[in-house]
């Protein structure tokens, strides 16, 4: 596929849009269309601009400058830019376009191409639009021309460029062409929203025909004349390398071409995957541990409690609290923790590398371009610009795919170069190896203090966390870490959107923890949504005060949190109390939290045995996300994000004992099965703002509405995640 | 040389008797539809039928399903049931990331295959081996409803 056309650029022109965006586009660019399988190219297509082509068969091409990974970023994408021209649902296709940070830099990265953060619809919507609509308006003035009639005459729609007056009509297909090689408008009139036709109603997943016939291709399906497959024997500790290995009995596997060492451990090279495993099984390795990483999880947390003793790095800071509390009448008080947890994507990683005479082609699911390219090119001496990354579905990231230390691009690239490109490799990380890779969701344990005056008023908080800072050494660390704080560390705990006079917000960033860290589907807000939400229940339980109640009254200045609180707390009827069987207990709790400029408020309705264990009945949820591009993605992201968090509050944990992890597969890191998800009713509030994201905000505030409805059925605040169901035995 | 019948072709693959049918369908055939997820029958991604019942390629050995008539989700479109399943999961919109889903598909046409009508209950026994890291089970549940009723 992608033997792309974009490289045969004749020539290149600019458009500047009304919001300084660039649509880099060629002419007359005649583009060899991918088909689905490596290497065979069929249709022609025109290339209108850098996100759009028309195919002689009439069909519309978008490109997306965005990983497709299960968030609907394709649809997405095609939706906003199809609406401005105009195009015939049916007829649009998607591809991934190729990394160019030129020309689909991420626009909220500055010069950066990449997926992440729930940015994708929110950094492309004026993007998208424009393009649609410059594609429209050339289109428009090739068949003015062609009809010789005035272009405000003609008119747009499904996909049919028309002129009522003269009957005439023209398919895009039939203009391409013509309109290609019109100027690129200046300026675009973008639709009133009162007419959108796609946006906000429901264009169907563009990617379900091929995900459901088997034909999606993924970076595990890539086979390429020669290919090996490697499989990598890593070292047992974080931090450890090769001492010396005996290749013999593994060589020796029919099958296996080659072993070879590598930064990250010894390679087993193979023909197909199974001779690559039984290779690898049969080697010898005897790794120094001298400088790796030796500590467990306890020893961890442990050390994590005795820094929570002592002032950390203020990240807020607001009033006095520390007069506040000495002068409070009650203070209430918890801690939480959180444990290392893997992303555990259904598609373990993977990438599949090939060296050529005049750069280096990599085939992955390609979550951080610019930063990937960089890396690959520096390690064979070539310029980015030579390594041509190609992106493909990814099954699952949730943040993985997109590494800070590029570790498994670079990986599958160093074995290329340890066999001096002889052949293409496709490295395959079995389950095992991507469970104990690291790049894990970092290890916290958070401190919070609340003040009550005289009067029974809120009117300090204190909150103090721990834990490994993720952008510290990476290529964001300069945008990202302000005066020895990781934003990310902090994000939902700093911006607590409660009007409480006094706050104060500090952290401490051990810096001598050897386990690899990254951002996990809502990084900081993945635990401080978790901390904040349930030791607010727990003030609120101090106080005596309804939970709802109390989030109202201190939300005063932030209507959208209370907007999508309202909204939960009467779809799931907050006032009328749940019914419980003989036996059993039932509660509804609820948690409200910002992230990535969304706002989503859940309520969950449990019921816990005697036995003490839960089932989470119903999730109602509440999102404020800009304009619903695909109200019906929403929902479905909604109703993900839901299992993914419940999984991970119910048994999601990632241990290191000794140094060495634990688990090594699902059944020692269990993910929810379909048999505990609950029913999930998603609920999105009107606007017509820009749209924001939806891949990620769903997921903090559903733990902690899980563990309040606990509570509110048992009296018991879990501390602890994952939940402990002992501590619930009636 | 090891004799497969998948879909309906028999297939002579040169590979020792111990591998996978997993592997053999993908590396060796290059029927990649059938996926890689954990290589310990914990995820069910690699779902396959053998003689219409739905197994875990990832541990069933070639030596093992030699001369059976083996299904993948590259031809269950060819079957009533399998035809039906897919249309329900593209009309409900179920897939997210899709790489979990040839697995669902052959599991769910495996259990509407046996039951026409599945309750809830019975959806979630016979689709527990099947991990979706994405949680689309919501839309699964609705989807083999939906296939159920275009099937009465």
């Amino acid at each position: 596929m992608s033997e792309i056309i974009i490289e045969n650029l004749s020539r290149r022109r600019f458009l500047q849009g009304s919001a300084g965006l660039t649509l880099g586009f060629c002419l007359p660019a005649i583009a060899a269309g991918a088909a689905g399988k490596l290497g065979a190219a069929t249709a022609v297509d025109t290339e209108i601009n850098a996100f759009l082509r028309i195919g002689a068969d009439n069909s519309v091409v978008i490109l997306s400058k965005h990983l497709e990974m299960g968030q609907g970023s394709y649809t997405g994408l095609a939706t906003i830019l199809a609406e401005e021209l105009d195009a015939d649902w049916k007829q649009v296709r998607v591809e991934g376009a190729p990394a160019d940070a030129k020309r689909y830099n991420n626009t909220f990265w500055g010069p950066a191409q990449g997926t992440g953060g729930s940015t994708a619809m929110a950094n492309s919507w004026e993007q998208m639009r424009q393009a649609g609509a410059a594609g429209r308006a050339m289109l428009v003035a090739a068949a003015a021309k062609r009809w010789n009639v005035g272009a405000a005459d003609i008119a747009v729609r499904d996909g049919i460029v028309s002129h009522a007056a003269s009957g005439r009509k023209a398919s895009f297909g039939e203009l391409a062409l013509d309109a290609a090689r019109e100027t690129v408008p200046a300026d675009v009139k973008l639709k009133d929203p009162k007419d959108f036709r796609l946006i906000g109603k429901q264009a169907r997943r563009k990617d379900s025909a091929a995900k459901t016939n088997g034909t999606a291709q993924f970076t595990q399906d890539v086979f390429l004349p020669g290919m090996l497959v490697a499989i990598v024997a890593h070292p047992p500790l974080f931090g450890a390398t090769v001492k010396s290995f005996d290749a013999s009995k593994a060589r020796a596997v029919k099958g296996v071409v080659d072993v070879v060492q590598i930064p990250q451990g010894v390679a087993v090279l193979a023909t197909d995957t199974w001779s690559a495993k039984k290779g690898r099984d049969a080697l010898s390795v005897s790794w120094d541990d001298s400088k790796a990483f030796k500590l467990g999880s306890d020893e961890i947390l442990a050390k994590y409690k005795e820094m929570a003793k002592k002032p950390g790095l203020v990240a807020a800071n607001k009033g006095d609290t520390a007069k506040t509390f000495a002068g409070a009448a009650k203070v209430v008080s918890a801690s939480f923790d959180f444990p290392y947890l893997a992303h555990a994507a259904m598609e373990p990683m993977n990438c599949v590398v090939q060296l050529k005479a005049d750069g280096c082609d990599v085939w992955n699911g390609e979550q951080f371009q610019t930063v990937d390219q960089g890396r690959v090119a520096a390690l064979f001496g070539l310029k980015p610009e030579q390594v041509k990354l190609n992106m493909l579905y990814a099954g699952g990231s949730f943040g993985r795919r997109a590494c800070t230390h590029s570790d498994y691009v670079l990986e599958a690239a160093h074995i290329v170069k340890a066999i001096n490109g002889k052949a293409p490799v496709k490295l395959v990380w079995l389950r095992e190896d991507d469970m104990r890779g690291g790049y894990y969701r970092p290890l916290f344990h958070h401190a919070l203090e609340a003040a009550l005056d005289g009067n029974g008023k809120l009117v300090g908080w204190h909150h103090r966390l721990v834990g490994q800072s993720i952008l510290t050494g990476s290529p964001f660390e300069a945008m990202m870490v302000k005066d020895g704080i990781d934003h990310v560390s902090v994000e939902g705990a700093s911006n607590l959107p409660y009007a409480i006079p006094n706050l104060l917000v500090d952290l401490h960033t051990p810096t001598d923890i050897g386990v690899p860290v990254l951002w996990w589907r809502s990084v900081g807000s993945s635990h401080t949504a978790y901390s904040t939400e349930v030791f607010l229940d727990q003030v609120a339980a101090a106080m005596g005060k309804d939970p709802v109640a109390l989030r109202l009254e201190l939300l005063t200045e932030h209507p959208k949190h209370a907007g999508v609180l309202k909204l939960a707390a009467e779809k799931a009827s907050w006032a009328t109390p749940l019914k419980a069987a003989p036996g059993e207990r039932r509660g509804r709790g609820v948690a409200v939290h910002e992230s990535f400029n969304s706002f989503v408020a859940h309520v969950a309705e449990v019921t816990i045995k005697k036995d003490g264990s839960i089932r989470v009945d119903r999730v109602i949820s509440a999102v404020d996300c800009g304009t619903a591009i695909n109200p019906d993605n929403i929902r479905s992201q909604v109703e993900g994000s839901v299992g993914f968090a419940l999984s991970a509050a119910m048994s999601g944990e990632i241990t290191l004992k000794g140094g060495r992890v634990e688990q090594g597969n699902f059944d020692g890191y269990p993910v929810l099965r379909i048999g505990d998800m609950p029913r999930v009713e998603v609920h999105i509030v009107p606007s017509t703002l820009a749209p924001t994201g939806i891949g990620e905000p769903g997921v903090p505030p559903v733990a902690p509405a899980v563990a309040n409805a606990i509570a509110a059925a048992t009296g018991k605040f879990l501390t602890r995640l994952p939940f402990n169901t002992t501590d619930l035995v009636a | 040389m090891i004799k497969l019948t998948i879909n309906g072709k028999v297939h002579q693959v040169d590979v020792a008797p111990d591998t996978p049918l997993l592997w053999a369908l993908r590396d060796t055939l290059q029927l990649t539809g059938t996926k890689y997820g954990c290589g310990q029958a914990l995820c069910g991604a690699c779902t396959v039928h053998v003689e219409g019942s739905p197994v875990r390629a990832c541990m069933t050995p070639v030596s093992a399903v030699a001369g059976r008539r083996i299904t993948t989700i590259e031809a269950i479109d060819t079957q009533r049931v399998g035809k039906a399943v897919q249309e329900a999961w593209r009309k409900l919109d179920v897939v997210q990331c899709g790489y979990c889903q040839s697995g669902q598909i052959m599991s769910a046409v495996a259990l509407l295959s046996q039951n026409r009508k599945p309750t809830d209950a019975d959806i979630d026994n016979a689709m527990s081996g099947n991990l979706c890291r994405c949680a689309t089970y919501v839309r699964i549940r609705a989807a083999i409803h939906e296939a159920a009723k275009a099937l009465a």
